[in-house]
């Protein structure tokens, strides 16, 4: 187990390395000057402009770049933003929780919400609830997400004034809870119908019956029976979605107005500050390749059929 | 028992008596405490019937905890204890293993623990060594007939395979489409079929002295269960099928000798039982 896990986090160094120069090189062919945007409307001086990208480093040739970026991220130095020099890693820092707390949320509705209307759907399969949620589940996911998000805008804020239409406040945990519905309504649909055909599978399965010939009680039959096996794949599913939900709320922060990661990756790649997007992406890869090192070896403890050595 | 879905599945008449008690008539949560305490089933193949992942000392414990309220460690001694009456080696260090890391044989051995784990008054083992190895069916069979000897048990074993009832069987019910077609104790079975369809099952047994011929098999293929044939189903296939046979089911009736004196527990459902045995 201990070797297996040593070996997964190895295997993360040219995953890292070959996404961060991937993100580097494609920041680098957007159209657009970041220095000469300092000047907005106005003609930009050349020789400031020239002496701005000697300071910064950025009349070194690609790959000379690059390592320097590479250099200072080992050191846990992101490098400065243009516009303004700041350090990137403190914005980044104080994007980063406010998604955080986004994401955990939105998470956390898929988990309960998504998993109890499955277990349901599944286990009164063709009756009333499983259709219900069958219906909803469909509409969820064939509705783009900022038509969710613009029309709780409209109804929860602006109509019936439930909520503030945009958040003011990002460290305010109430203020995010309906952006966090909103960002998680898609996962929830998909874990719903995960869980509704997993649970349903397995329902007519040998090992139930032999449940219910040992005359288990019918909670304990879906609770410690079928619930277990049937999340497996479910799992699966929440482990690669929490990166999913960090990096992928550009669109739910735009319109509830929410200081994260999706906001500033917004602003960064409008203003064309390359280092701030690759910084972002590589914080986000990293996320990402832990989430799913998590998921594989919950995989070891939910299914004893798996070992990893 | 209630342990299919209803639907799809349905008892359209009848009664399950057990111990004078109509199931059918009992509440969902009646039935229940009798599964599993009073009457408990084996199934065919332990590997889908054993819940993957969980350890067999826990799916052995559960008995426990659930109908004798034990606590975790009480229910783990018993599993324990289980497992050695059926003679698993190493039961100790094996009990918190998994269904996949025991060999076939001792899989279905955890099976039959689990069914024993109560000392129910019936057992039900619905083909319990037809996934089994040979060498290893009959060791399985073995322990089941022992069990049951010393458990004092009633058991009701569903298996196609003649060869295997008549050590374990006091009695045997011969079933085709879904109905019984003939009962008698084990003995007479072999030496005096009733019915045609017996008949052609024990001669297509292999037997040792018949080296050399073509086995006997019964012609046709074994019914569409959706699709039964009018009057005695088995008219088909049947060498000695007349015209009776294709628009009147033949009932259950008793079967006595040539002189009319009773056999106890006979009973054929055939037009023709009297040829069938005497002729
Ligand atoms: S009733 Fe007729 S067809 Fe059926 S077993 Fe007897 S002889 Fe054969």
């Amino acid at each position: 187990m201990g070797r297996y896990v040593a070996r997964r986090l190895l295997q993360m160094i040219p995953v890292f390395i070959g996404t961060t120069l991937l993100i580097f090189l494609m920041v680098n062919v957007l159209p657009g000057d970041p220095v000469r945007a300092l000047w907005g409307d106005k003609p930009p001086d050349p020789a400031q402009v020239a002496q701005i990208k000697h300071d910064r480093g950025l009349d070194l040739p690609l790959w000379e770049q690059y390592l320097h970026y590479m250099k200072g991220l080992f050191q846990g130095d992101f490098g400065n933003t243009i516009a303004g020099n700041r350090p990137i890693l403190d914005e980044i820092t104080q994007a980063f929780p406010v998604s955080m707390r986004l994401a955990v949320m939105a998470w956390t509705f898929e988990l309960v919400v998504g998993i109890t209307l499955g277990v349901f759907a599944g286990i009164r399969r063709g009756r009333i609830v499983d259709n219900t949620v069958t219906i909803f589940t469909l509409l969820v996911i064939s509705v783009p997400i900022f038509v969710v998000g613009l029309l709780f805008q409209l109804y929860m804020g602006n109509e019936w004034q439930w909520i503030t239409p945009t958040v003011q406040d990002s460290e305010d945990m109430g203020q995010l809870v309906v952006p966090a519905l909103v960002l998680g309504m898609v996962g929830l649909a998909y874990v719903a119908r995960l869980t509704r055909t997993s649970i349903a599978e397995n329902r007519s399965s040998d090992y139930i019956r032999t449940a219910v010939a040992k005359g288990l009680p019918r909670k304990r039959i879906v609770t410690r029976h079928l619930l277990r096996n049937s999340l497996i794949p479910v799992v699966t599913y929440l482990g690669t979605d929490i990166g999913t939900l960090m990096g992928g709320a550009v669109i739910t922060e735009g319109i509830f107005n929410v200081t994260g990661v999706g906001n500033l990756l917004f602003t960064s790649l409008a203003r064309r500050e390359g280092a701030v997007i690759v910084g972002i992406v590589t914080v986000l890869v990293l996320v990402y390749l832990l989430a799913s090192l998590l998921v594989d070896l919950l995989y070891a403890v939910l299914d004893p059929r798996i070992r990893y050595a | 028992m209630g342990i299919l879905d209803m639907p799809p599945g349905k008892i359209p008449q009848g009664e399950i008596l057990f111990r004078g008690q109509d199931m059918l008539k009992m509440s969902n949560e009646e039935r229940r405490k009798i599964r599993g305490r009073k009457i408990a089933m084996i199934f065919q193949d332990a590997l889908s019937s054993l819940n993957p992942v969980l350890s067999v000392g826990y799916q052995l414990g559960e008995m426990f905890r659930v109908h004798e309220g034990m606590g975790r460690k009480e229910a783990k001694a018993k599993a324990i204890e289980l497992m050695e009456r059926v003679k698993i080696p190493a039961a100790k260090e094996r009990v918190n293993d998994y269904p996949h890391q025991f060999s076939g044989g001792m899989r279905q051995r955890i099976m039959i623990a689990m069914a024993l784990a109560l000392e129910p008054d019936l057992i039900i083992a619905d083909e319990p060594t037809t996934a089994l190895d040979v060498t290893v069916q009959a060791q399985v069979m073995d322990l089941l007939a022992e069990l049951q000897r010393e458990y004092n048990m009633g058991l009701i074993l569903i298996t196609h395979d003649l060869g295997v009832v008549a050590d374990v069987a006091d009695k045997i019910a011969v079933m085709y489409a879904g109905r019984i077609v003939e009962t008698a104790p084990v003995h007479e079975l072999y030496k005096r079929p009733a019915h045609p369809y017996t008949r052609g099952l024990l001669e297509s047994i292999p037997r040792l002295d018949q080296k050399g011929h073509e086995l006997y098999a019964i012609k046709g293929l074994p019914p569409n269960l959706l699709k039964i044939p009018s009057g005695c189903a088995f008219n088909p296939r049947c060498p000695k099928a007349q015209d009776i046979c294709r628009t009147e089911v033949p009932p259950l009736v008793p079967v006595t000798e040539q002189d009319g004196a009773e056999l106890t527990g006979r009973g054929s459902a055939c037009h023709f039982w009297k040829e069938t045995i005497h002729g």
